[in-house]
């Protein structure tokens, strides 16, 4: 296939490797950011081939796991409002919230819930349905939020009003510098994550090279991007530079997608924003700005979002801050697993934990990988 | 246009009284009567059969109900052909249970009795035995087929997920995940260019050639992918013979048009369901052979070995610090080498494939 095999080439694969091997003169931890990067190094065999100097560790990217389970519950409430559809991306749909309840309980015993491949597909269920409110809720950072900004605007210019979105959208880069805050985390480098850089542009990781002395080289999702982005980072840290640099030119632009971020703009404002497992983090949200307080479903319902805990003994929070590696869970692999998740990242295919679970083999165990 | 009454299924056609009898007579019995089904009775009875008896059962609720590479019908038809097939076994007959949605359109009804005529004919497995009930108006999807069959095995044939032997090769029929991706993409109304259709297809053909052209004892085990998919089904096998599967991703066969669509939904391959395709574990001497025979069957053209199962513990998987999985793990795993010459283990699917964010 095209634009995908090349990039999966066993020899260049073999190549690159021996170039990482050589670039690698000490020992170095490297957070990839994004759940998408945590999955193709899994599923492409590629994490049991690097240097064993490299140590891998996953990031707060994976829009679903970091979705707090009080918004959970708050989509739970709207799925059991009367004529309410609510339309969902499908990893959303299996995530349990504080009492362990999912959207999928919640469509078993009748709410009207389906599953979509985009916002527009939501909207056009609220067309097909003039009667009924139809509420998306809004996850994910800067790659999905243009889309949804988007969907809303047309909403607008098509006086579609029966269309509504939760925003619970966030951005990148004030939860790493949160993570980065803490000295504990460690890392000499960032994966930075090609689809959220190629709307924020290279550039926008300048401060974390500055600031935090790190090594932040952006990558594609191809074995081979990710190989030349480890490559680009190990020779940065062997040469003590702590800079920007892009592997993922082919979709990743210095100054990245100015007119996405424009239409972010108009609909969306910053805002406070909760994470699991990293709690309440200042500016690192969008919320619907007031003048389309009409496609905001959390003002237009006056919901409040309901205090919650997380799931007791989960410790999501602690592995997407990078402190632990998924088998060092109790939970993982015993009580925990894809079929019956307790935290959520063992819930998307792209979370952390789902991750290690389905490709790596482990079970749970007593070796935590701490700093 | 709307079907008029005459043309849509009422609630009378499953009421055992006058319309349900013209529904036997003008549609069932038009397309699927033979001498045993037109009796009419309250069960069929087939003659004495030389062997022992296999008998298998599944019910089809497939959304959409038509689709490219066939229909619910032709899916009810092959589906427990296979099943019968996986043991060995040379079907004989077919059982169809209907449950009909009130208001669906007969012609799509007929369309699909015709479908499962057309499947049974070429087959040679006829239905002798039937029922119908009809359910009001969203208490069902439209049509939901149940299928039973009963086949014969031979004396000497000895087929089973725990025959699996280390030294086997692991021999699928043909490309994976057709049907599945053809169904989602179906469903979310995502309209892909290039060929997506469903495998749609009975393998007993094939598998008797194998049975009589191999030496005795050489097929070990046979088991249709269906949900699941090929990754399900090979962890199946690793957990009823206790043995570990090394697969080579390279070498499965998958379709340019099914990668690129998995590539654009975020879809594995191997957890996608097909509805036409065998895994088959053959001695590692015969591999060959029955490759061949395979490769002779229109249904297993694109046949490749995949693998091989290997006994012993599985190592421990580089790069996860050393840690070794538990015992209880060990056995019954499934390892597959990635192209660019990693390994990683496969696991069973866990809940139904979903539509991801990003």
């Amino acid at each position: 296939m095209k634009y995908v095999d090349e990039f999966r080439d066993p020899e260049l694969t073999a190549h690159l490797l021996h170039e990482l091997t050589a670039a690698t003169t000490r020992p170095f931890r490297v957070m990839e950011v994004c759940g998408t990067h945590t999955m193709a190094i899994f599923r492409s065999g590629l994490r049991a081939l690097l240097p064993s100097q490299i140590e891998l560790i996953s990031g707060p990217g994976c829009p679903v796991c970091v979705t707090s389970a009080s918004h959970i519950d708050a989509f739970l409430q709207m799925a059991e409002l009367p004529d309410t559809h609510l339309a969902v991306f499908g990893d959303l749909f299996r995530v349990p919230g504080s009492n362990g309840v999912t959207l999928a309980h919640a469509r078993a015993r009748g709410a009207k819930i389906e599953v979509v491949y985009s916002a527009v597909d939501g909207l056009e269920l609220a067309r097909q349905n003039p009667a009924e409110l139809v509420i998306f809720p809004g996850i994910g950072f800067e790659t999905t939020t243009p889309g949804i900004a988007a969907t809303i605007l047309a909403a607008r210019q098509q006086n579609i009003d029966n269309f509504m979105v939760f925003s619970t959208h966030k951005t990148m880069l004030p939860p790493l510098m949160a993570l980065l805050d803490d000295p504990a985390l460690g890392i000499d480098g960032l994966l930075c994550p090609g689809h959220v850089s190629s709307i924020i542009g290279a550039a926008a990781y300048q401060p974390l090279a500055e600031q935090y002395d790190l090594a932040c080289v952006v990558a594609g999702f191809e074995p081979t991007d990710i190989l030349q982005a480890l490559i680009l980072m190990a020779r940065q840290i062997s040469e003590g530079r702590a800079e920007v640099e892009n592997a993922y030119t082919r979709a990743v632009t210095w100054e990245g997608n100015a007119r996405a971020r424009a239409m972010v703009a108009t609909i969306f404002a910053p805002a406070d924003m909760s994470w699991r497992g990293l709690g309440l983090i200042a500016g690192s949200g969008l919320a619907i700005r007031e003048e389309y307080a009409g496609f905001d479903a959390q003002s237009r319902l006056a919901l409040t979002v309901p205090e919650s805990k997380e799931p007791p003994g989960c410790l999501c929070g602690e592995i997407l801050k990078g402190i632990i590696a998924p088998p060092a869970c109790p939970l993982f692999g015993s009580r925990c697993t894809p079929s019956s998740p307790i935290g959520p990242c063992m819930v998307s295919s792209e979370g952390t934990c789902s991750a290690w679970f389905s490709y790596s083999g482990e079970t749970r165990s007593a070796t935590a990988i701490t700093n | 246009m709307a079907p008029t009454t005459a043309e849509t299924i009422l609630l009378d056609h499953g009421s055992g009284g006058l319309a349900s009898q013209q529904l036997i007579s003008g549609l069932f019995l038009k397309y699927l009567g033979n001498k045993v089904l037109s009796a009419l009775e309250d069960s069929a009875v087939m003659d004495n059969q030389p062997g022992r008896l296999a008998f298998t059962t599944d019910s089809y609720v497939v959304d959409p109900i038509f689709f490219p590479g066939g229909d619910i019908g032709t899916l009810a038809v092959h589906g427990t052909i296979n099943d019968l097939a996986m043991r060995g076994a040379r079907p004989l007959c077919l059982s169809l249970g209907l449950i009909l949605e009130e208001g669906l359109a007969l012609s799509d009804l007929e369309r699909v009795i015709i479908s499962i005529r057309d499947a049974s004919e070429s087959c040679g497995v006829p239905i002798v035995t039937g029922d119908t009930k009809v359910v009001p108006v969203g208490k069902a999807d439209k049509i939901f087929i149940n299928t039973s069959g009963i086949g014969l095995v031979a004396d000497n044939v000895e087929i089973s997920t725990s025959r699996a032997q280390a030294g086997d090769k692991i021999i699928l029929s043909g490309s994976m995940g057709d049907h599945g991706i053809t169904i989602m993409t179906r469903r979310a109304g995502i309209a892909l260019s290039g060929d997506l259709r469903s495998d749609s297809m009975a393998l007993h053909t094939m598998v008797q050639l194998l049975l009589t052209g191999l030496p005795p004892a050489s097929l070990h085990t046979l088991r249709d992918p269906t949900r699941g998919g090929v990754a399900t089904c090979l962890c199946e096998i690793a957990g009823s013979s206790g043995l570990m599967l090394e697969i080579e991703e390279d070498c499965i066969p998958v379709r340019a048009e099914v990668r690129a669509a998995c590539e654009i939904l975020g879809l594995d391959p191997l957890y996608l369901a097909n509805e036409g395709k065998c895994l088959a574990l053959v001695a590692p001497d015969s591999a060959d052979q029955a490759l061949a025979l395979m490769q002779a069957c229109p249904e297993g053209a694109e046949a490749a070995i995949i693998g091989t199962v290997i006994a012993g513990a599985a190592p421990a998987i580089p790069g996860s610090h050393g840690i070794r999985p538990s015992l209880a793990v060990t056995a019954g795993r499934v390892i597959l080498k990635t192209t660019i010459g990693g390994t990683r283990v496969i696991t069973p699917l866990h809940g139904a494939p979903l539509p991801r964010i990003c």
